[in-house]
């Protein structure tokens, strides 16, 4: 519990950090669609690269990743590809995901933020407890 | 700002949201969807790393906003729009369907598909696809 409470004071000191030096929003899905849309790369794609980054240091530094989760199967891939259609058409509907509207948006105090969390947490609960399983 | 600089300093920040990412868990699917599902083995880590980036990402912003702007760019950032509507709501609940299903949202995305893990390549890939072709349908 404790490297979950320095991991996420981390996360909002780089969102902080980002916020304060360069006004922009740490909000991964709006960074990588910027990116790869040619929005204004000089910053987005630095930080998409810090962030990939991170996942090496800390492997260098005895901290490997977990391994990927299972999506064997037919079943397992049909999944894969339905999460991912979701989350990126989601993501890009709502302007927003996780860091962007859950770290970023609260800290605004943005009203649009938290419709937009309860909302993805919720559902993000019953697709888990309810449909993942009953997939897979 | 040169170019270079801001790279630099974009860079640093994705760094540190990175290393948070991977070393409270939440780069790691199984540990997501073990809050996201209900029910024995439930862990609420998710909660704890909210709460702790919270924390830490409120009274920031709040000092930034007070201060008006950045240190190294003219201006803050603001979101396109303050109306809570069909977009928003439908957007955060076909993410929120997605997540649940896979565990992964953007950013445990791109840090494991930069790790070089299969499954994830895929979802990025199938996520920017699906994006741009949102996009382009909107139109």
């Amino acid at each position: 519990m404790l490297e979950a409470a320095a991991g996420g004071a981390l996360i909002g000191l780089a969102a902080v950090a980002l916020y304060a030096t360069l006004g922009r929003i740490a909000g991964i899905s709006g960074i990588a669609y910027g990116a790869v849309s040619g929005q204004e790369g000089s910053w987005r794609w630095p930080f998409l690269a810090g962030l990939i980054g991170a996942g090496w240091l800390l492997a260098a530094l005895g901290r490997p990743l977990a391994p990927a989760p299972e999506f064997s199967g037919t079943n397992g891939f049909a999944v894969l590809l339905i999460g991912a259609v979701l989350v990126g058409v989601g993501t890009r509907l709502g302007n927003g995901c996780t860091s962007g509207h859950g770290v970023c948006g609260l800290s605004r105090l943005s009203v649009r933020s938290l419709v937009s969390v309860i909302v993805f947490m919720a559902l993000g609960i019953v697709s888990a407890t309810f449909i993942r399983g009953a997939l897979l | 700002m040169s170019p270079v600089a801001r790279g630099a300093v974009a860079g640093f920040c994705g760094l540190l949201f990175g290393v948070g990412l991977v070393l409270s868990g939440m780069a790691s699917p199984q540990k997501v969807l073990a809050f996201l599902t209900i029910g024995p083995g439930w862990d609420p880590t998710l909660m704890v790393v909210m709460a702790s980036a919270l924390a830490v990402s409120l009274p920031g912003f709040w000092w930034v906003r007070r201060r008006g702007r950045p240190f190294l760019a003219t201006q803050l950032a603001e979101p396109p729009s303050q109306r809570i509507d069909v977009p928003l709501v439908a957007g955060a609940a076909l993410f929120g369907l997605g997540w649940g299903l896979v565990g992964y949202c953007p950013g445990p995305a791109v840090v494991a598909a930069g790790f070089g893990q299969q499954s994830a390549l895929l979802l990025v890939g199938v996520m920017l696809l699906s994006a741009t072709a949102l996009q382009w349908l909107r139109r």
